[in-house]
């Protein structure tokens, strides 16, 4: 029962919102815009999936703030669970509903300059930096409504700020935990790293509750400057209740590099956006993206390279693995402006069907204005391969194992590309979960 | 234990409604090596394929016995667990899945659930049948088949005959695209295999890997069926003076199956 009648978030609830945390007047300012623009702008229009009847007004804003953990120990069971317990070096957030519920970040990185903190703590302490990365190159408020309540309604995310030269051995991990079965998260994570910087990170998207209806709307900047490169590593698993926008945008400069690797594991609608925008010359991204669909839940998915710089790279990979009545729509896109000679853009969509009520439906796109440039794609829908069946039951294996085999494999880049173990083993599993 | 036996019936194949094999009748004991010869195109690789089950061949008639059981009634996995092996001709590629996990996968799925090969014991096997066929190290982390060249592809089908020690092993064209280093090698570990637990049926259409595995029987295949068996000096003969004669002595114009044929 959606109804428009509870809608309260307004100019004075965002100001006031905006007080109660604290936060310097050029945010609030920010907000304030946002909220005027939300009221003018549309929702965004993904290609081919009509999402005008999804929820994404009817949600609790605000929650209780519980206070924080010292120790893992005292950390829900299933974050636990995400967290290498090898004793190496950890650095680590974990969010409960948007606030900050466990810290821990060894001293090195504040040595070295670098900045991890949430976004609340951010705002406060480091506001200059902040503001000079916040809403900045990589994406716009008034690119459409979803975009203008993200930033009036900000309510958690992490600041990232790595300085020149510096490179960050250990992962950054983070994990967002939505417990409130009404709770909306408007997660803002910034990745800044400056020149020749290195770092890896990785974040864990998780809800506790199955059916109760909320709604996940998530921005992440990611700035790679000369010379850097930035791994991110993301796993969404949202359960069915949430209806959720992702856009995860890259900004690369001269020979920097991003590389994404996604594991869109949501049970509820979704909407994701991953666009890197390779703006100096020799800059590089790969992207990659796994995704299961069940249910009947539908999801729509944008892969986006826009190569402005000469001799740019981008790998676009996209896998999906659809069962039940689920549908999802890839769209990969290659954009290769006028003046980026020497360029080369590539793309793979596969998507494997395991049900014949369930649409998948995978689109290349290649769009060059410029002559000197490479670019290829291939794009396949289709059941598990007959012949690869044989092979592996030949040897013994079951139908169920060797489908398992072929099914995690297929997976595989994303799963393999993850920098923390825990991480890619509960991926693993719920991969496992889902397909079976 | 008494010997094991493969016994193929009287056995017909269809692929897409015409029929590839006809009346084809072969008994292959524990211990014993057959080859079957016969130019491209006359069957070989159809019978070797409907005998482990391959989706695409129906079976219009006969049996095929395993100890006296029966194999056509068998899926494709039960085929394997009662013994059967196939090292075919074109394996697949399988994306993610690495070579060492699929083996582990393969030897876990022919124990009993709770007596799974122990991960030390596993690699131990591996290591050394990897040695014996001269495989770097490295082809147990790379994916499946993936990128393998011709012969790569060939030696990871004997890795896995070594590994899964089958009571019968078909072998379709393990020599095909192997260079004469890597046929010894290849041949070292089939020839290592023999005993009296293990039966094999090689399909080849050059006799030079049957200097390196002397067979007990050799089969010539002409038009879906054998027409002509003798012992290893039938393979040198073939290999000195070609399939013609045959052709002569039994009247037969045409030896591949699904063309214009003499009727018996
Ligand atoms: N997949 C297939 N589709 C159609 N015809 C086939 C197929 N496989 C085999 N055949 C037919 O069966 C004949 C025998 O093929 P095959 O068993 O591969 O021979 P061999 O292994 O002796 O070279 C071929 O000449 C062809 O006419
Ligand atoms: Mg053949």
């Amino acid at each position: 029962m959606a109804t428009e009648t509870k809608w309260t978030f307004d100019e004075e609830y965002v100001k006031d919102f905006s007080k109660r945390r604290g936060e310097p007047e050029w945010l609030m300012e920010e907000r304030l815009t946002a909220i005027r623009l939300a009221d003018k702008l549309e929702l965004p229009k993904p290609e081919k999936t009509n999402i005008k009847t999804w929820n994404f007004t009817e949600f609790k804003h605000e929650t209780e703030n519980s206070g924080m953990v010292n120790q893992v120990e005292e950390l829900p069971e299933d974050v636990q669970r995400l967290i290498d317990s090898s004793g190496g070096e950890q650095n680590l957030i974990v969010f409960r509903d948007g606030k900050p519920l466990y810290r821990s970040v060894h001293e090195r990185l504040q040595q070295q300059g670098v900045v991890f903190v949430d976004i609340e703590t951010a705002a406060k302490e480091h506001s200059e930096l902040l503001k000079q990365y916040f809403m900045g190159k990589a994406v716009k408020v008034d690119e459409h409504r979803l975009n203008a309540l993200h930033v009036a309604l900000l309510n958690g995310g992490v600041f990232v700020y790595v300085p020149k030269n510096v490179q960050v051995e250990a992962p950054l991990q983070t994990v967002y935990l939505q417990e409130d079965p009404e709770a909306a998260l408007f997660n803002h994570v910034i990745i800044a790293a400056e020149d020749n910087s290195q770092l890896t990170y990785l974040e864990n998207y998780i809800s506790s509750e199955k059916e109760k209806g909320s709604v996940a709307n998530i921005v992440s900047e990611v700035y790679a400057g000369q010379g850097a490169k930035v791994s991110y590593g993301g796993v969404d698993h949202f359960e069915k209740g949430i209806t959720t926008y992702v856009s995860r945008r890259g900004y690369v400069e001269k020979d920097g590099r991003i590389e994404w690797a996604l594991g869109q594991m949501n049970e509820g609608n979704t909407v994701s956006d991953n666009t890197t925008v390779l703006y100096g010359d020799g800059s590089s991204a790969d992207a990659k993206s796994v995704t299961i669909g069940r249910g009947e839940q539908s999801q729509n998915f944008v892969t986006h390279i826009n190569h402005y710089g000469k001799h740019s790279d981008g790998q676009i990979l996209t896998h999906g693995v659809m069962k039940d009545k689920a549908s999802s729509i890839f769209n990969g896109v290659s954009k290769i402006e006028k003046g980026a000679s020497k360029s080369n853009g590539e793309q793979t969509e596969r998507v494997l069907m395991l049900s014949e009520r369930a649409r998948g439906d995978a689109n290349p796109i290649l769009l060059i204005d410029e002559d000197d440039v490479t670019a290829g794609h291939a794009a396949s829908v289709g059941r598990i391969d007959p012949m690869q069946m044989f092979y592996l039951m030949s040897r013994g294996l079951s139908e169920t194992e060797a489908q398992r085999l072929i099914i995690h494999g297929f997976l595989a880049p994303v799963v393999n590309q993850l920098p923390i173990k825990a991480v890619k083993e509960r991926l693993t599993e719920v991969i496992e979960r889902k397909v079976y | 234990m008494a010997v094991s036996t493969l016994k193929i019936e009287n056995l017909h194949v269809e692929i897409d409604g015409s029929e590839i094999i006809k009346d084809f009748n072969l008994e292959i004991k524990g211990g014993e090596i057959h080859a079957i010869m016969g130019p491209n195109g006359t069957g070989k690789s159809t019978l070797a394929s409907a005998i482990m089950g391959h989706p695409r061949y129906d079976i219009t008639k006969g049996n095929v016995w395993l100890d006296g059981e029966n194999v056509l009634e068998m899926d494709v996995d039960e085929r394997a667990k009662a013994g059967l092996f196939l090292a075919m001709q074109y394996p697949s590629e399988i994306s993610g899945v690495t070579n060492s996990d699929f083996m582990r996968s393969a030897i876990n799925a022919k124990r009993e659930e709770g007596n799974e090969i122990s991960l030390m014991k596993f690699i131990r096997k591996m290591d050394a049948k990897m040695d014996a066929l001269e495989m770097d190290q490295s082809f147990s982390q790379r994916y499946l088949n993936e990128g393998f060249s011709g012969g790569e592809k060939k030696r990871n089908e004997i890795l896995q005959l070594l590994m899964l020690e089958p009571k019968f092993a078909i072998l379709d064209e393990i020599d095909s695209g192997l260079d004469i280093d890597a046929l010894k090698v290849v041949s070292n570990g089939v020839n290592d295999m023999r005993s009296p637990d293990f039966g094999c049926l090689i399909i080849t259409h050059y006799q030079r890997l049957l200097n390196y595995i002397t067979p007990d029987k050799v089969h010539v295949m002409m038009q879906g069926r054998i027409v002509k068996s003798g012992g290893a000096e039938l393979a040198q003969r073939l290999e000195e003076e070609g399939y013609d004669w045959i052709k002569e002595e039994l009247g037969i114009e045409n030896e591949k199956v699904g063309e214009k044929e003499q009727e018996a």
